[in-house]
């Protein structure tokens, strides 16, 4: 399964992907405030734009067998332990790095309209780059140590956006909680890798080295690479928000829009995909926890799926639709459809960014509103916006020919041609459900009256050009993006062909064209269906929305409070914790441990007590004793002689 | 000549006093008086032996316990002066800062 | 050998002590002068302490620039003082903070002149600790430290300063008389068979004892090593006293105070008594898992910033002594360089919490909220500072805490796996400390004008920030120098070490440095 690839070492141009948005991070960091507003923004963009330029020449650069590396420095080195600060380029790479430079160039773009009357843009472009930075470093570090600095470094910056707007305390909570299950995620994911270094290590060979792990990676025993994968993939759970660590994804909507773009849709959730990806070589040894992954992310799917449909928030919704559709990539994980799965990230990264972005010019057109029962009615005020989200909405859906029907269909078809029928289904009905919300938040959003009160009315506006401009590029995106992995039966998979030196022959396409084309057109079934609901119950939607909605069932009031799993972790979890630490903090550690030790001190203070009665401070008792002692040892030694 | 005991019995009962003054008198003065009586006791007995055993050697010691004595009585006299400039009393049953 | 000539780690002891010196024919109404003669000699001290890495040779684990005179020679006592891979960032750790304490101390104005006096004794005593190699000299200046810090919490402390500065007092010294008695016995043990009396450690490291002795012996040691760490259930001195001294004396309390504790464990207890401290490592161990559990788990609901910090100390000593009793290299090394993390870290915060008392006079979490947009620039370092005691990579606690865990995981598993909580745990206290005191609105009208951190403040925070940021990138120069001499400690104490962590060396150690 190790495939021939051509190492270029000491290809140095790539340290400056990183390095040019760390750059303008301490640019904007002592010198932002002088720089103004303006020019701060414009560092930022120009250092992504330059690092999308520098991806792209690498990436022209780059034979679809070829990895390119650049080691700069050994960062740990401890006897046999050693880690050296490098980065590599190959076809998987290359594709991330598109991603990041390019989507996240495109958000700076847009950020710079949408941040342009927020008091802390330097801040925020200061935060943006600096997770380009760590994002950069996640998908070009060489081992796996790199790509955990990456890792935890997305997840700081993740932190600092969510909170960014942080005189609202609810904010800087969402931030807190993001960090915090990321980190239950990395406790997994940290422990992974020990166990990898230590298993490995019992052979003589001590690597984190991604080409080396691959050439070792046959060494280890089946039942170690089990728990290995097992606790790394307990880390994209975090990262990722996979069940059961899902929880922080939608409250991280907290944050500014393009941040819920970039890193809370695009690159930063996708980052556990990616990691199973790039290890790829060990869960293929790990059966067990591929179909363990592929269950996790299809009952994902289909759980957030289900919370989606009856959201209010605009971008609540596309939270968990965001959740949801990393669900999908995992599905094509489980079944070893490692290129499938990056493509629908890959194609996943546009229409949602798109989305996200559309969203925040709908949010900004009314100035803060985030309630789709207070929208509706926007089409003809934001054309721009309008359109290019209708197209996402098409994308994500999976009509014909966008982006999305050939990522989602390639991942339902490996699904049913590697024999999961189960899986399989469970995508086909969270299809449907997709495009059920999806359309049902068109509808709410763009059609129907205008529930907007009046004073937002008044200031309605189509976003400047610098924010449809994005909108535009990502639309675009969303429909030709899916062109690169057509299906065989079409023009064929150039996607495949490109990642194919990467993931090896690991994939093997089974079933006849005929099943393919059956299963195609099921799915599209189930997506019409979906739409059409949506469109019965939404479409003409007035300003009495909410009671459209099939109100008070059961099922409907579950999927609205999103199963109350927020509070059954506070309850089962956070709670007995916080009280467990109470006790500590107020009982056990001030009377028990401190108790002994201040408890001999009393012991010692209580006898001393009874003999300080000795001491009357009077000098001419203190004689008396010296006269009584000396006469005693004088009659003693008279005594004795 | 007197035989020695005499001068040892004398020496005793005067260091006997002296140390019956140390012990239960409320004065520092008369104290610090007993002390300077029971060195001379002392005093006393070295010269009593001194001539006894016809050797300087306690002579001398006599001359070094009169000079400690002088320093003593000096220090001893500015101590109970400053004492008293500070608390108006010279018993010493009012000084039990040492108390517990 | 023996000669007129002072040594270089003489001259570096005898820096402060002099600057105490004058500083006592100074007269005391002349604070800045004071102040200025203090920041002086210490300063001085930390370019002689640059100097003297600049002698040592990274690539040997033995002592360097060894000092040998006779002291008390009727009782083999000499003054024995050298410096190692082990000791040399500690010293050059203490150097740097004391610098920096002292220019912290400027809300002092209370018998300044005294104050830093005994600083710059504590600071000796400290160092004295680092670099002496007769046991009898390390005792004496481990003692020595006390008397200082005694002064400096109970006489410049908070509202209970009495009682604090006591318990610390009497706490430390009741463990480290068991080791006197321990030190004494080694001595007399190595005169039976040599027929003279040595403390000299270096002579010391050869005595083999038989098992049952060097329980005992180890049992004295660790005991006062334990408190000083302060390793669970030893640790209640430590938050009474950080709450208590004034801002210089928590950071050098925190910063270079515990991490005698750990020396001591690796300079004395493991290699002077091998057997003892293989058999007793699951204990220590235990202990040390379930202080990181505890101290995260207690400092998360304490109220008072300064009270959380101390026991995030004790979570994060946790951590070197687990690495440390992992006894491997990346056990060892992770722990040496978590105790200079720890050291700037909590220094730094310290330092932090001191500059908000300063201008509120408060240290109560709730008191705050929303500083950041009245500090920005203290809301930045905070933040640096916090996700470095996170152990985030890219900053330095993560090296030290990935090492610790990566030599630990190789002989203790779950125990490891356990201690991995209190990365979590790590993340939960301090982040939670972080938004109720950064985030939020700014509600308590006390806090509306505040003023940013002055340009002082900002220069005596920047070379710790720097550093934090500097060995988090680029440990290497730090692990590169500890490597040969822990090594070599790990070699004492190779009869007993049949862990599968093999420390080869040799030539690849030359090609490394040419990273561009």
């Amino acid at each position: 399964m190790v495939t021939n690839q051509l190492v270029l070492a000491d290809y140095n141009l790539l340290r400056w992907i990183p390095l040019i948005p760390l750059l303008a991070v301490v640019c904007n960091l002592f010198w932002g405030r002088a720089l103004g507003k303006k020019f701060a923004g414009a560092l930022a963009c120009a250092a992504v734009g330059a690092s999308f330029a520098l991806a792209l020449y690498v990436f022209w650069q780059l034979p679809s067998n070829g990895i390119f590396r650049d080691s700069i420095y050994t960062w740990i080195d401890s006897g046999s332990f050693r880690v050296n600060l490098s980065f590599q380029v190959d076809a998987l790479t290359a594709v991330m790095l598109l991603i990041v430079t390019g989507i996240g160039f495109l958000i700076h773009i847009y950020s710079l309209g949408y941040m342009e009357h927020d008091e802390g843009m330097v801040r925020f472009f200061i935060y943006l780059n600096l997770f380009i930075f760590f994002m950069l470093t996640l998908v070009m570090g060489d081992n796996l140590l790199i790509l955990f600095v990456g890792w935890e470094g997305v997840g700081l910056c993740s932190y600092l956006l969510i909170g960014f707007w942080y005189h609202d305390s609810n904010n800087a909570i969402a931030g807190n909680k993001a960090f915090i299950v990321n980190r239950i995620g990395d406790f997994g994911f940290i422990l992974g890798i020990f166990l990898l270094v230590t298993e490995l290590g019992r052979q003589g060979i001590w690597t984190l080295d991604f080409l080396e792990l691959q050439k070792h990676a046959s060494m280890l025993s089946p039942a170690s690479i089990g728990v290995i994968t097992l606790l790394l993939f307990v880390g994209a759970t975090g990262k990722s928000a996979q069940l059961p660590l899902f929880v922080w994804l939608p409250d991280a909507m907290a944050g500014p829009t393009p941040v819920s773009a970039l890193i809370h849709a695009a690159t930063m959730v996708t980052a556990g995909v990616y990691m199973t990806a790039r290890l790829h070589f060990l869960f293929v040894l790990a059966p067990s926890t591929l179909s363990l992954i592929a269950w996790i992310g299809a009952a994902t799917a289909f759980f957030a799926a289900t919370i989606a449909l009856t959201q209010n928030d605009i971008k609540k919704v596309l939270a968990y639709s965001t959740v949801s559709q990393l669900g999908y990539m995992f599905i094509a994980v489980g079944v070893g459809a490692f290129s499938a799965a990056i493509f629908h990230l890959f194609t996943h990264a546009f229409f949602k960014a798109c989305l996200f972005l559309g969203s925040g010019s709908v949010i900004h057109a009314l100035d803060g509103q985030q309630d789709m029962r207070k929208m509706g009615g926007l089409k003809a005020h934001m054309p721009q916006t309008y359109w290019t989200y209708v197209v996402a909405t098409l994308a994500i859906a999976g009509a014909p020919l966008t982006a999305g029907f050939f990522s989602k269909d390639l991942i339902l078809w490996q699904a049913f041609s590697h024999g999961a029928t189960a899986l399989w289904g469970i995508g086909l009905i969270t299809a449907g459900m997709t495009a059920f919300y999806m359309f049902r938040q068109l509808f709410m959003v763009f059609h129907g009256e205008c529930r907007a009160n009046d004073h937002a009315k008044a200031h309605l506006h189509e976003s400047p050009a610098v924010m449809t401009l994005p909108l535009m590029i990502l639309a675009f995106g969303s429909i030709f993006t899916g062109w690169l992995g057509a299906p065989e039966y079409l023009w064929g998979n150039r996607w495949d062909l490109w990642l194919r030196p990467v993931f090896g022959a690991a994939e093997a396409h089974e079933g006849s064209v005929g099943t393919e084309v059956i299963v195609t057109l099921l799915t599209l079934a189930v997506v019409a269906v979906g739409i059409y609901f949506a469109y019965a119950k939404y479409g003409r939607a007035g300003t009495e929305v909410e009671q459209r909605a099939g109100a008070g069932g059961l099922l409907y009031r579950l999927s609205l409070n999103k199963y109350y799993v927020d509070e059954i972790y506070d309850h089962v979890f956070v709670r007995p914790f916080t009280a467990i630490s109470d006790f500590f903090a107020r009982f056990i550690d001030p009377w028990v441990i401190d108790g002994t030790v201040n408890g001999v001190a009393a012991v010692t203070r209580g006898s001393s007590q009874v003999w300080r009665g000795l001491q009357t401070g009077n000098v001419q008792h203190y004689a008396a004793g010296l006269l009584v002692g000396t006469l005693a040892l004088l009659a003693y030694y008279s005594g004795q002689s | 000549m007197l035989p020695v005991n005499y001068y040892l019995i004398l020496s005793a009962v005067v260091f006997a006093i002296g140390v019956v003054g140390v012990l239960i008198r409320r004065n520092l003065i008369v104290v610090l008086m007993s002390i300077e009586l029971m060195l001379n006791a002392v005093n006393l007995t070295f010269i009593a032996f001194s001539r006894y055993l016809g050797s300087m050697v306690g002579q001398v010691a006599v001359f070094f316990v009169m000079a400690v004595a002088a320093a003593e009585a000096v220090i001893g006299l500015a101590i109970i002066i400053s004492v008293y400039r500070q608390r108006r009393s010279l018993d010493p049953q009012d000084m039990q800062l040492l108390k517990w | 050998m023996f000669g007129l000539a002072i040594g270089h780690l003489s001259i570096l002891l005898a820096i402060p002590v002099l600057g105490a010196g004058l500083l006592l024919f100074t007269p005391r109404r002349q604070t800045p002068t004071l102040f200025a003669l203090a920041l002086f000699a210490s300063g001085l001290d930390f370019l002689w302490s640059m100097k003297i890495l600049q002698l040592f040779d990274g690539k040997s684990g033995d002592m360097q620039l060894v000092e040998r005179v006779a002291w008390m020679p009727a009782f083999g006592i000499q003054y024995i003082v050298g410096i190692d891979g082990i000791s040399v960032f500690l010293v050059l750790l203490t150097t740097l903070l004391m610098p920096i304490a002292i220019l912290a101390s400027w809300s002092v104005q209370d018998k300044v002149k005294e104050y830093l006096i005994f600083m710059l004794l504590l600071e000796t005593g400290m160092l004295g600790a680092f670099v002496a190699l007769d046991l009898f000299l390390f005792y004496v200046f481990w003692e020595v430290m006390l008397v200082p810090m005694y002064f400096l919490i109970g006489v410049w402390g908070g509202t209970r300063r009495i009682y604090a500065a006591l318990k610390f007092v009497i706490y430390t010294m009741a463990g480290s008389l068991l080791m006197l008695v321990a030190i004494i016995y080694l001595a007399t043990r190595y005169a039976q068979t040599e027929q003279a009396l040595t403390f000299d450690l270096l002579k010391l490291y050869g005595l083999h004892l038989p098992v049952d002795q060097q329980g005992w012996l180890f049992l004295a040691f660790a005991l006062s090593f334990a408190i000083k760490v302060p390793l669970f259930p030893f640790h209640t001195w430590l938050p009474d006293a950080h709450v208590e001294a004034p801002t210089a004396g928590s950071v050098i309390l925190a910063g270079v105070l515990l991490k005698l504790g750990t020396y001591g464990f690796l300079r004395f207890a493991m290699p002077l008594f091998p057997d003892a401290a293989l058999a007793a490592g699951p204990i220590i161990v235990a202990l040390a898992v379930i202080g990181i559990i505890y101290g995260a788990v207690v400092a998360m609901m304490q109220s008072d910033i300064k009270k959380l910090v101390a026991y995030s100390s004790v979570s994060h000593l946790g951590f070197v002594m687990l690495g440390l009793f992992a006894l491997n290299l990346q056990g060892v090394q992770g722990g040496l360089y978590q105790m200079l993390n720890h050291g700037l870290s909590t220094g730094a915060l310290f330092l932090l919490v001191g500059m908000i008392y300063d201008r509120r006079h408060t240290r109560l979490i709730d008191e705050f909220g929303g500083l950041w947009k009245q500090l920005p620039v203290f809301s930045v370092m905070l933040m640096v500072v916090t996700f470095s005691s996170i152990g985030l990579p890219g900053l330095n606690g993560f090296v030290g805490e990935f090492l610790i865990l990566l030599g630990s995981f190789n002989v203790r598993p779950l125990w490891t796996a356990a201690a991995a909580t209190g990365v979590i745990l790590g993340a939960i206290y301090m982040l939670w400390m972080f938004r109720r005191v950064i985030f939020g609105p700014l509600t308590n009208a006390a806090n509306e004008k505040l003023a940013d951190l002055n340009s002082r403040e900002i220069c005596l925070l920047a070379p710790i920030l720097f550093l934090i940021v500097l060995m988090g990138v680029y440990p290497q120069p730090f692990l590169q120098r500890m490597q040969p001499a822990v090594e070599l400690t790990l070699k004492r104490m190779a009869t007993i070490t049949a862990t599968p962590v093999t420390t080869d060396h040799g030539t690849r150690r030359e090609s490394k440095r040419d990273g561009r």
